[in-house]
């Protein structure tokens, strides 16, 4: 049984968890975990607002790891009476999360402020988009964004 | 008015424009909770930007300059039922045409 069968009976039976991929540097595919996601909450029934503010933290949480890490993990848990998404990555991690978190700050390269981004608006858009919020940073392992929304509020 | 030409979703032209955000910051866009009939005016033009407004219920958007919207661009604007148009006109011509036609901002 692999890897790949186990994610099936994931992904349609247990308990509606998804794992998607990222990787570092590809500014083509940045935000297509955030679309995919889009459309499964939508399909689900989830309200529009709950939606969009889901999946605007998202995309901002995918968009840093594309920005900024060698790659990641995004684990998209659905429950009941809400949504629980971890992006977990591989990366230079962040030395000082209380002052990534101000707006304004950031470490972005030209390339990530040439796509639109990189401005030190996403962590703050995250915050703002989401009702819990985690965040884990080890320098030179890799950073872990936790956040859950309530489908109710 | 912007002598604009249709990228793709001519099939929705007579979408109303409620309100205009000018920006070329994504992360900006995406702090707009109420998006309802918003046109988005950019001189970013990637798929980001496209990206972007899929999150964020985003379905008019005006580039500026002439810029080339590619086949993937359009492909994924499509996917979200999106409205594209070009002009040659500047950000900055753009933004006063259409305000002085009285459409109004959101800040």
């Amino acid at each position: 049984m692999g890897p790949e069968y186990l994610q099936f009976i994931n992904q349609t039976i247990v308990n509606m968890d998804f794992t998607y991929h990222v990787e570092g540097g590809d500014f083509t595919n940045a935000g297509s975990t955030s679309s995919e996601v889009k459309r499964m909450l939508k399909k689900l029934g989830v309200s529009p607002d709950i939606v969009k503010k889901t999946v605007v933290a998202l995309y901002e949480a995918e968009v840093n790891i594309v920005a900024h890490a060698y790659r990641g993990d995004i684990n998209v848990d659905l429950e009941e009476d809400k949504v629980r998404i971890v992006l977990a990555d591989e990366g230079p991690g962040i030395p000082n999360i209380e002052w990534a978190m101000q707006k304004g700050n950031s470490t972005a390269s030209q390339k990530v402020r040439e796509m639109g981004f990189g401005a030190g608006m996403g962590l703050p858009n995250i915050q703002n988009n989401s009702d819990e919020l985690k965040i884990n940073s080890v320098v030179g392992q890799g950073t872990t964004i936790e956040f859950v929304n309530y489908f109710n509020k | 008015m912007v002598q604009g030409e249709f990228v793709c979703g001519e099939a929705y032209k007579d979408r109303e424009v409620a309100k205009v955000f000018a920006s070329d910051l994504m992360s900006d866009v995406l702090t707009i909770r109420d998006t309802e009939g918003l046109l988005l005016l950019t001189g970013l033009c990637n798929l980001q930007s496209i990206r972007t407004c899929e999150m964020s219920d985003i379905q008019l958007m005006l580039v500026v300059r002439g810029k080339v919207v590619t086949d993937d661009m359009i492909e994924l604007a499509e996917d979200n039922d999106m409205v594209i148009v070009r002009t040659a006109f500047s950000l900055y011509k753009t933004a006063g045409i259409l305000y002085g036609a009285g459409i109004p901002a959101i800040y």
